[in-house]
């Protein structure tokens, strides 16, 4: 932020006006939700809520299917993206500059994926790893589905924390005769580590949120999973469930939405605290 | 000798595996697309495109497939969620920027990160409890293309808003400096010294935008009421693409299910032109 000289013209009062009503506004629709959903979604929290299993579609009851299949998806979406992910990020980061046609094609291709609307990778996820792959709706399916859905995120993160190590510790490294298999696994892997955690945190965070790709992956059923080609319900899938398809879930959605909340709450919290600390080790 | 040949082998393994996966994104996009395209290939092959804009209604069962309906409403509650939200977005990153003391700019970013990581879902759920009644009121049923605009603005917002701020911080200081130091006022500086360069950030981001809200599916699909119909005024239910797919996947057929692997392949070939055209922006801007 910079300082400008204050102005007294009518243009610039009006401009002043304009952005502060804009700022408030967008200050008190949020304000609203965030206390209407926390204080509707509160009230009805309880340790039974998030270890029952849901009655009567989800109208009484508690929520522990959707957490544990939530939970099963993000895990084995991460186990699945994770390896690629930092693989790739290492190839484009390390052996790769972005004048070369190769990395221009994979920046862009990853810039496209990032941007395909969720449903569309849900019906590539049904087609795909659901009908062809033959693993039926289960939770596997989904987390193949999201896995595509946040490698772009993954690598861009990672590869970014990876150009940041100044380039005096390769040089060094090569000096010293250390080799490439060397270098990356022993020098550079260990000082981006920081900066993989916040990426992968990142990523939880948007896997989390998303519902429309897992419709028809992932299916909706409400047991809980017994095994990871069963099919699952996430919690995000849940609260639209709720909303949409049961008369009378509407508490059980607010609380539902309210946990969702708190759980994106504290991974914000964790990326806010990561990408300080870098921030301070950079300096 | 042998320790050294060993060492050559493991770094050019190395590169060979690294290089393989980072062809796994290709390799996805590539399979996105091949897959939409087979599935949709029945539709392509057997009726003429010109029947999504031409045919009598829609009724899949009956091999009527008048698409205009979506794809009119898709482009309306994007075009209304952008207009609400661009100006709104703009001016906040102004006010955060020159205008408001520093402890409640840091607070309402801090406020506006966390916002643009909630589900949508969780917006559309608000929606229908909060804004849908809200509008009710007005007219019913509420459930209508205006609810969707505001869900979808509140959806794209904070991006927005942080997209702009960002592209306000990454402006070249000195020009700035040059500015007050020659005794320009405030609103110039703004106006035409910042605004000019922020320009090309500004519409990339938008794009971007654009390209998520035109994506976005349940929230939207919870306030809309998803009548098939081109709406006579903005209380009046509309369905978009999107919520078409995610609502008639389940049951769908044969031609059906082509048809709405097409209107997904649709899609997918409207976001591959925006972030090409982003690409090329920001291409220019570097050049220049």
């Amino acid at each position: 932020m910079i300082h400008l000289p204050s102005d007294h013209s009518l243009a610039d009062r009006l401009l002043k006006f304009t952005s502060w009503f804009c700022g408030l506004l967008l200050f008190t629709f949020f304000i609203y939700l965030f206390f209407d959903i926390a204080s509707r979604g509160f009230s009805h929290i309880s340790f039974e809520f998030l270890t029952d299993p849901p009655i009567s579609a989800g109208r009484a009851g508690g929520i522990a299917p959707m957490l544990v299949s939530t939970l099963l998806l993000l895990a084995l979406c991460l186990l699945i993206s994770l390896p690629i992910g930092i693989a790739s990020a290492i190839y484009l980061a390390e052996y790769t500059n972005e004048q070369q046609w190769f990395a221009r094609i994979i920046q862009t291709n990853l810039n496209v994926i990032a941007g395909v609307p969720s449903i569309v990778m849900g019906l590539f996820g049904y087609a795909f790893f659901v009908v062809a792959l033959g693993l039926g709706f289960s939770i596997i399916a989904g987390s193949l589905t999201l896995a595509c859905m946040i490698l772009p995120l993954l690598i861009r993160n990672i590869e970014n924390s990876l150009r940041n190590i100044p380039n005096e510790y390769r040089i060094n490294a090569t000096a010293l005769g250390l080799s490439k298999f060397r270098t990356i696994f022993q020098i550079l892997l260990p000082m981006a580590a920081r900066g993989i955690l916040l990426a992968v945190i990142l990523s939880i965070g948007r896997a989390m949120a998303e519902t429309a790709a897992l419709l028809y992956t992932s299916g909706y059923v409400t047991r809980m999973p017994e095994s990871i080609l069963d099919s699952g319900r996430s919690l995000s899938v849940h609260i639209f469930d709720l909303s949409m398809n049961v008369p009378g879930g509407e508490q059980n959605a607010y609380s539902s939405a309210f946990t969702l909340i708190v759980m994106l709450l504290i991974i914000n919290l964790i990326t806010l605290g990561l990408s300080r600390t870098i921030h301070k080790r950079s300096v | 000798m042998s320790l050294l040949t060993r060492r050559k082998q493991r770094d050019q393994l190395l590169h060979l595996t690294l290089k393989l996966s980072a062809l796994v994104s290709i390799i996805s996009l590539f399979a996105i697309i091949l897959f939409l395209l087979v599935e949709s290939w029945p539709m392509i092959e057997s009726t003429a495109i010109s029947q999504y804009f031409f045919a009598e209604s829609w009724h899949p069962t009956n091999g009527e497939f008048l698409l205009l309906p979506m794809i009119v409403g898709s482009l309306l509650i994007m075009a209304g969620a952008m207009l609400l939200s661009i100006p709104i977005g703009i001016f906040t990153a102004i006010l955060w920027q020159f205008y408001a003391p520093r402890w409640f700019s840091t607070l309402l970013e801090r406020m506006v990160e966390v916002l643009s990581g909630i589900p949508s879902v969780v917006y559309g759920f608000w929606g229908i409890v909060v804004i849908v009644p809200l509008l009710a009121v007005y007219q019913a049923p509420g459930t209508s293309l205006l609810a969707g605009i505001i869900v979808l603005t509140l959806i794209v917002l904070p991006t927005i808003t942080l997209v702009a701020n960002s592209t306000f911080q990454q402006i070249d200081k000195h020009y700035i400096q040059n500015a007050i130091a020659l005794g320009l006022s405030r609103f110039t500086i703004i106006r035409h010294v910042i605004f000019p360069q922020a320009k090309r950030g500004l519409l990339t981001g938008v794009i971007l935008q654009a390209g998520r809200a035109i994506g976005e599916t349940l929230a939207v699909l919870m306030v809309c009421g998803n009548v098939v119909q081109l709406p006579g005024s903005i209380f009046e239910p509309v369905r978009t693409l999107t919520s078409n797919i995610a609502l008639e996947m389940a049951y769908a057929m044969d031609m059906h299910r082509s048809a709405l692997f097409l209107s997904g392949l649709m899609l997918m070939l409207v976001v591959l032109s925006l972030v090409l055209i982003s690409e090329k922006l920001k291409q220019q801007g570097n050049n220049l």
